[in-house]
């Protein structure tokens, strides 16, 4: 079912995708109010081509792209949290079919849909998996994890559901609507 | 704008010439090892062991020193962060409480608070000069055939490869939208308020998504013309043939990891407890 599901198309979008996320990732990261932290806009863009493309493709977007943008800025790879990169992007693909954004509708209700689905994979990718994975392989202090997971998990969350949806919307823009043609008289 | 990033340095030198194979199978092994053990002796060891590649490497400390910068401030920071929140997390792991001094409440500097933190800081120095020697010594295309050839399905070998290719051609497009939406007034600092930003930030991300969108649909017919994804398997052309050579090193890192499993695992504790 696995390779089946993995077209040329896809295959592609994952390659691509992931140089977009890395590129997004190092450039445009925005200065929030709070000190010495940024908005990532990354995942934002992670959220668009889950729905897109499908939870395999989202996955391994947030895979490769978080794996290979850490071991080219900073030399080595932060596992435990590549593994939540790797969670968002598949569980916000399964909505996908759902939210059929080829269809160029993009209402109230996939809306809230789309924010609903992010808000619980985020919550559970970064509050729990993020830190939990933290403390077993790292043996890092269970408070401090837990502060950067809750905090890293916040503005992701912000992030995906502000820009995402503004990503979404555009992109439904571009395709093109079953009845948009009218004869003309 | 200029952002370093790591890549490939060409050169002559002993683990240059080994596959991309043995130097991806290593580098598991040897994180995997760091990643596991707690112990202050195996790890110094490893530690002075990749010291030693890292010279056989004849890369040179200034090629990479930009990121070495960039980790130190980082483990700086994380060490902070860890006695802020946890200053009694070493006295809780070792059992014991050797107290050098007071500061104030709950915080104190014990020894075994140092001692801890002091392994955490050397594991990461302990993977960090291997992980970069990985990145610096291997060839992107050789990089995706090797991660083929240890059983990733070739089509998701593929689309790492396609990432590599692609990152120099995406960093391309996102400077000139970057550029010429600045041209227009589009601000991406601090000193536009946070909604303008985040409106701003969405009209530089939009033109490079459907560019890159594009860019996918061209790539894939391509890719789709050429037959790709027909064969159950592919060859590469950047594979090599394993040598005797890299029997021997493979050989010895799986040595290693036993060996560091055994010491690390056999009393039933992670951690090196030296006051006992």
């Amino acid at each position: 079912m696995f390779k089946k599901q993995l077209s040329i198309k896809n295959i592609v979008a994952i390659g691509i995708g992931a140089a977009v996320f890395i590129i997004l990732a190092k450039f445009v990261s925005l200065p929030s109010p709070v000190p010495n932290t940024s908005i990532q806009t990354s995942y934002a863009f992670l959220a668009l081509m889950a729905v897109v493309f499908g939870p395999i493709a989202g996955a391994l977007i947030g895979l490769i792209g978080h794996a290979l943008n850490d071991a080219i800025s900073y030399g080595s790879v932060w596992w435990s949290w590549v593994v939540v990169s790797l969670f968002v992007g598949f569980i916000i693909g399964l909505v996908a079919k759902r939210i059929d954004i080829e269809s160029g509708v993009f209402n109230k209700s996939k809306l809230i849909t789309f924010n609903v689905v992010q808000i619980i994979a985020q919550a559970i990718g970064w509050f729990l998996i993020a830190p939990v994975l933290d403390i077993l392989v790292y043996a890092e202090p269970a408070n401090k994890v837990f502060v950067q997971g809750l905090f890293a998990g916040v503005s992701n969350m912000v992030t995906v559901g502000v820009i995402g949806s503004i990503l979404l919307f555009a992109y439904s823009k571009t395709r093109t609507q079953s009845n948009s043609l009218h004869r003309e008289l | 704008m200029a952002v370093e990033m790591l890549s490939y340095i060409e050169r002559k030198s002993p683990v240059h010439e080994l596959t991309g194979v043995t130097k991806l199978l290593c580098f598991i092994i040897w994180s995997t090892a760091a990643m596991l053990t707690y112990d202050t002796r195996i790890l110094l060891f490893l530690f002075i062991l990749s010291i030693v590649i890292f010279i056989v490497s004849k890369i040179k400390v200034k090629e990479i020193s930009f990121i070495l910068i960039f980790i130190l401030i980082f483990l700086l920071l994380n060490n902070i962060a860890i006695y802020l929140f946890s200053p009694q997390e070493g006295v809780k792991i070792y059992g014991t409480s050797h107290i050098l001094f007071e500061i104030v409440g709950r915080y104190n500097v014990t020894i075994e608070q140092i001692f801890y933190q002091l392994n955490i800081t050397l594991k990461y120095f302990t993977v960090t000069p291997v992980a970069l020697l990985f990145i610096v010594t291997t060839h992107p295309s050789e990089f995706a055939a090797s991660l083929n050839k240890i059983g990733v399905s070739y089509r998701i070998s593929y689309a790492v490869a396609l990432a590599l290719r692609y990152i120099p051609d995406v960093q391309r497009d996102f400077r000139n939208i970057a550029l010429a939406q600045q041209a227009r007034g589009v601000d991406l600092s601090s000193k536009e308020k946070l909604s303008k930003r985040i409106k701003n930030a969405a009209s530089i991300m939009i033109p490079l998504i459907l560019s890159s969108l594009d860019k996918i649909e061209t790539i894939s017919n391509a890719m789709e013309l050429r037959g790709f994804g027909k064969n159950k398997e592919r060859t590469w052309y950047s594979a090599r043939l394993f040598q005797s050579k890299d029997y021997i090193i493979l050989a010895v890192f799986v040595l290693m990891l036993v060996g560091t499993l055994v010491i690390t695992f056999h009393d039933g504790n992670r951690f090196y407890n030296p006051f006992l």
